[in-house]
């Protein structure tokens, strides 16, 4: 029985050169040690580090404008999708057809938004606007348009409903409603929610610089392929340093609204 | 001049199918009046409250609010009606984390323009107002203390210092002493009564305190099962009427307790 399978599979070995003797050959085993070894003793010469620190500059600059930019389409699109700002649903619990066909495109837009990852996005705008950082803003902004408005939407509408159909009920606007009774609720988790979307932005463009879109990951890249294992460490600390900033700053800002 | 014009209204809260929280009920009220609502619980008073400040569509029946049917108006100017009803729910609608002053500020919204909310975020627009408010209610000394801070019956009070601001003509006011003992009651029943008179606004406030509203009301409406039992001035008001009222409200097994019902509430429903 044991025999007729290896026949079998014999050939798919062959065909597919499976040689895992390979991985055990003196002189791979060799570069893979010295990379990993190199690991232990980061990188650090001066114009090495001055390098890491400007594509830092650019990774961090990446993020933020892709955020930004996410933003400026996701509050927005918050206001629209948002349920519970229906002024036409008060009394009712129907809303307006127009109102809510108006709400389900925006919640079918944020869907496919977010539904492509920032990788292919940043695939397709290699291929458009060329390699380099705009890529990557524009990978971001559009898949994280689309996170940001779904869970924005999705925590305020979890807060407590009471304030805000109060203040609709007694005749205020829709944002001030939000404003003043959705807001002081929901605030600190929109806040930390926006904080750890600017630190996956930050990973995120690490990894659209593999495919070319600028940044540290460009660079992480590079080295990894030319086997520097000493700057790879250094890049992989410099991470490190950028997500623990990110919960310092998320903190600061919690501590603030008390 | 009518503020309310109830005929044969039958109002059924959204989902509940089976009985009406209202049935057939036949209300009016004149400009600058003011009643007391009372009756067990699950009788329908704070459906009735909702129901009067646009925020539960009615099934059935007329229903007209100076006049116009808002159920006829278009979405913005029954939106801009409501600005002239003001709604005080029995469960205060203030934000844990909000400040008293911009909690009370709130009532200005639909005067204020976006930008003014905004701003009046970061500094109350007019806080002395937002003071004077809650002197009134005795809690001067709380205007910057964050809700969370407050007790339950400042709570309550807060709340009704909101209603103090608004600019609306008429006044819902649904159990607003629930958590406030006897000498805070009668302070606070007789500043909203004095609000009311004072802007000639129409006053109506449910109660559970019948002795309450038979001291301090000129008109009374009992409400019992979605129906009103009786509507008469305090004077015809008997002992017996009060008792019939509240008959068998403990072994009333047939009526559930509607507070907890159905999925969707309306707006003033406490829960």
């Amino acid at each position: 029985m044991t025999l007729i399978g290896l026949a079998l599979l014999w050939p798919a070995l062959v065909l597919s050169e499976f040689k895992p003797w390979i991985l055990f050959d003196l002189q791979s085993l060799g570069a893979a040690g010295r990379f990993l070894a190199d690991f232990l003793k980061p990188a650090h010469s001066p114009e090495f580090l001055q390098m890491v620190l400007r594509e830092t500059w650019q990774t961090v600059a990446i993020a933020s404008a892709g955020l930004t930019l996410a933003l400026l389409g996701a509050i927005p699109a918050t206001l629209i999708v948002t349920e519970r700002l229906s002024i036409s649903r008060l009394g009712t619990g129907r809303m307006h057809w127009a109102s809510a066909m108006l709400r389900q495109g925006v919640r079918w837009l944020l869907v496919l938004l977010r539904s492509v990852p920032e990788l292919v996005w940043a695939l397709l705008f290699v291929r458009v606007v060329g390699l380099g950082p705009t890529a990557g803003v524009l990978a971001i902004a559009l898949t994280y348009c689309g996170m940001l408005g779904k869970v924005y939407a999705e925590i305020l509408e979890s807060s407590d409903a009471h304030a805000t159909e109060v203040l609709l009920a007694n005749g205020s606007g829709r944002l001030s409603a939000l404003l003043y009774g959705a807001l002081p609720e929901s605030a600190s988790e929109l806040i930390s929610y926006t904080v750890y979307r600017w630190e996956c932005a930050i990973r995120g463009s690490a990894i659209m610089g593999f495919v070319g879109a600028g940044g540290l990951g460009q660079r992480m890249d590079e080295s990894t392929r030319m086997m520097l294992g000493g700057e790879v460490s250094t890049m992989l600390i410099v991470f490190v340093l950028l997500v623990a900033a990110a919960d310092l700053v998320s903190k600061i800002l919690r501590r603030g609204l008390g | 001049m009518t503020t309310y014009r109830l005929d044969q209204l039958t109002v059924r809260h959204l989902g509940a199918a089976a009985t009406p929280a209202l049935h057939q009920v036949d209300l009016v009220v004149g400009q600058g009046e003011q009643l007391a609502v009372i009756g067990p619980s699950g009788a329908g008073k704070t459906t009735l409250l909702a129901t009067l400040a646009c925020a539960q569509r009615p099934e059935s029946g007329i229903f007209s609010a100076f006049g116009h049917d808002p159920w006829a108006l278009s979405d913005q100017a029954r939106h801009k009606l409501r600005a002239r009803l003001f709604l005080a729910p029995q469960t205060p609608p203030l934000p844990p984390r909000q400040r008293v002053v911009t909690a009370v500020l709130a009532a200005r919204l639909p005067q204020w323009s976006l930008w003014r909310a905004l701003a009046s975020l970061v500094k109350p627009s007019d806080p002395g107002a937002a003071y004077d408010a809650l002197v009134r209610f005795g809690l001067g000394d709380k205007l910057y203390a964050r809700v969370d801070r407050l007790s339950g019956g400042e709570r309550q009070r807060c709340g009704l210092a909101r209603l103090l601001l608004s600019s609306a003509q008429v006044l819902l006011v649904d159990e607003p002493l629930s958590a406030l003992d006897p000498a805070l009651a009668q302070l606070t029943l007789s500043t909203l009564q004095r609000e009311a008179s004072a802007r000639n606004a129409t006053l109506i406030c449910s109660l559970h305190q019948v002795d309450m509203a038979r001291a301090n009301f000129a008109r009374i409406v009992g409400l019992r099962g979605g129906r009103i039992v009786f509507d008469a001035a305090r004077e015809n008001v008997s002992d017996a009427m009060i008792a019939a009222l509240y008959q068998n409200e403990v072994n009333a097994s047939p009526a559930p307790p509607r507070h907890e019902t159905p999925e969707r509430l309306a707006v003033g429903a406490c829960f």
